[in-house]
């Protein structure tokens, strides 16, 4: 039973933990797991180390999924997690993966296209069809949405509201 | 001694220097803040809202490292460091200090933020005004820090600047469609610009934390951001079809703890629940 631990279980395992304000992704999707650790403490006992990233700096939702990752753990039996913050490199959509991407397309929120790295994509110049009717006739209402992560946009065709994950 | 001396200056100034940055981020941010269910339509005011969390945000990190700081100092120092009575009650009973302490124990003349962030929001053409001077100091600002020497800063800047383009981006746009707009924002903004800009001065002004840390390559000199700022500002304004106040009287003082009234208004509100029920969490 007591069969080590390896890093891969435990990306498995935190592959249920999603993000509370969009949760049809999860953390792996979104590209904030940095990088897992699996140790023993001075005890003799496992422990995991998940260092994160922040979306935004202020972004609500990061204490809460470093919560869930604990309960996640806890419930493979991993009662020592450490939760380590890290900042630089700073996260980017580019770290987005394509499933999430195809995720949010789905659930009506139009995913990142381009790479940051690009100044246009920063600043959303480019063209973002309508997620329902697919129209290219859309507007930006406001870079700023319901979440840090996503920006207003109305449909001119079809006339739906809708939201965009920002490129970052 | 002397050597010994010399590194504890140097961390004192560099605490000073990360407050100063951490300071301008939450009083920025928790002004912004104030317009909360009170912006002319409901895209501006979750967009207001937005950026306020980037600076609360933003202040937490940076309020989570100058704690760490703070207690990595000699004991002496910690004395001497802070005047505020509730920092010295922690001080003395020897419990290290974290982020909350220095958001919501400090008094008045402990902070360190320029007087342009605790200006008070007034009207919409005010705001904007206020976020276009910080705005686009920041976005210089955290572009130059991104090369400190001190990693825990250049991160914050770095994750900072993605942030600031969009707040810069969004004052911008404001600054020229009020200027640019009708007669009566035309007629308001000016107001705001020539009443503001007062207060713009002490952004780019280095003080004697400014100078040590640029020193020790761990903050950056503002006489380039200055320059760079002029030219954005130059930009946005004759886009918007205003003119440049001609520079009279610059105000100082808020870097070296001294505010306008405003700041204690701002501080009763932000710090009541935590002065009223220490420790009490949500």
């Amino acid at each position: 039973m007591q069969h080590d631990i390896s890093e891969a279980d435990i990306y498995q395992w935190l592959s249920v933990v999603t993000d509370p304000e969009v949760p049809v992704l999860t953390i792996l999707d979104l590209g904030i797991v940095r990088n897992v650790a699996v140790s023993k403490n001075e005890a003799g006992e496992k422990e995991a180390t998940i260092t994160i990233t922040p979306t935004y700096s202020g972004c609500p939702a990061m204490d809460v999924i470093a919560i869930n990752i604990r309960m996640a753990l806890l419930s493979r039996g991993i009662k020592h997690v450490i939760i380590e913050n890290q900042l630089s490199p700073a996260w980017t959509t580019d770290w987005m993966s394509e499933e999430g991407k195809r995720k949010l397309q789905e659930y009506g929120i139009v995913p990142p296209r381009r790479r940051s790295e690009n100044k246009l994509g920063l600043f959303e110049e480019d063209i973002v069809n309508c997620p329902r009717c697919g129209s290219a006739e859309t507007l930006l209402v406001s870079q700023f949405g319901a979440t840090s992560c996503k920006a207003l946009y109305k449909c001119n065709s079809c006339h739906e509201p809708f939201e965009h994950f920002k490129c970052h | 001694m002397i050597e010994s001396n010399q590194l504890v200056n140097k961390a004192t100034s560099q605490l000073s220097y990360t407050l100063q940055i951490a300071d301008n981020a939450l009083i920025m941010g928790h002004r912004l803040s104030e317009w909360c269910g009170h912006g002319p339509i409901l895209e501006q005011d979750i967009a207001l809202t937005n950026i306020a969390l980037d600076h609360l945000g933003q202040a937490r990190s940076l309020y989570q490292y100058a704690a760490e700081q703070f207690n990595a100092l000699p004991a002496a120092e910690k004395e001497k460091f802070f005047v505020s009575p509730a920092l010295q009650s922690i001080i003395a009973t020897g419990k290290a200090m974290d982020e909350d302490d220095m958001a919501y124990l400090r008094d008045g003349w402990d902070f360190r933020n320029v007087l342009l962030v605790e200006q008070p929001n007034k009207d919409w053409a005010y705001t904007v005004v206020r976020s276009l001077c910080y705005d686009a100091f920041n976005f210089f600002f955290y572009t130059a820090l991104q090369k400190s020497n001190d990693e825990t800063l250049a991160a914050i800047a770095e994750k900072s600047l993605k942030e600031v383009t969009y707040h810069l981006r969004w004052s911008s746009e404001w600054a020229i469609r009020l200027g640019d707009g009708t007669e009566e924002s035309n007629k308001r903004i000016k107001e705001a610009v020539t009443d503001r800009w007062q207060y713009t001065g002490e952004l780019y002004t280095m003080n004697a934390t400014d100078k040590a840390m640029q020193e020790a390559g761990i903050g950056t000199n503002l006489d380039d951001i200055k320059a760079k700022w002029q030219e954005r500002i130059n930009a946005v304004m004759s886009e918007a079809g205003l003119d440049i106040p001609s520079t009279g009287w610059m105000q100082h003082g808020g870097k070296e703890g001294r505010h306008t009234e405003h700041l204690g208004y701002i501080l009763a509100e932000l710090q009541f629940m935590q002065r009223a029920y220490p420790n009490m969490e949500w």
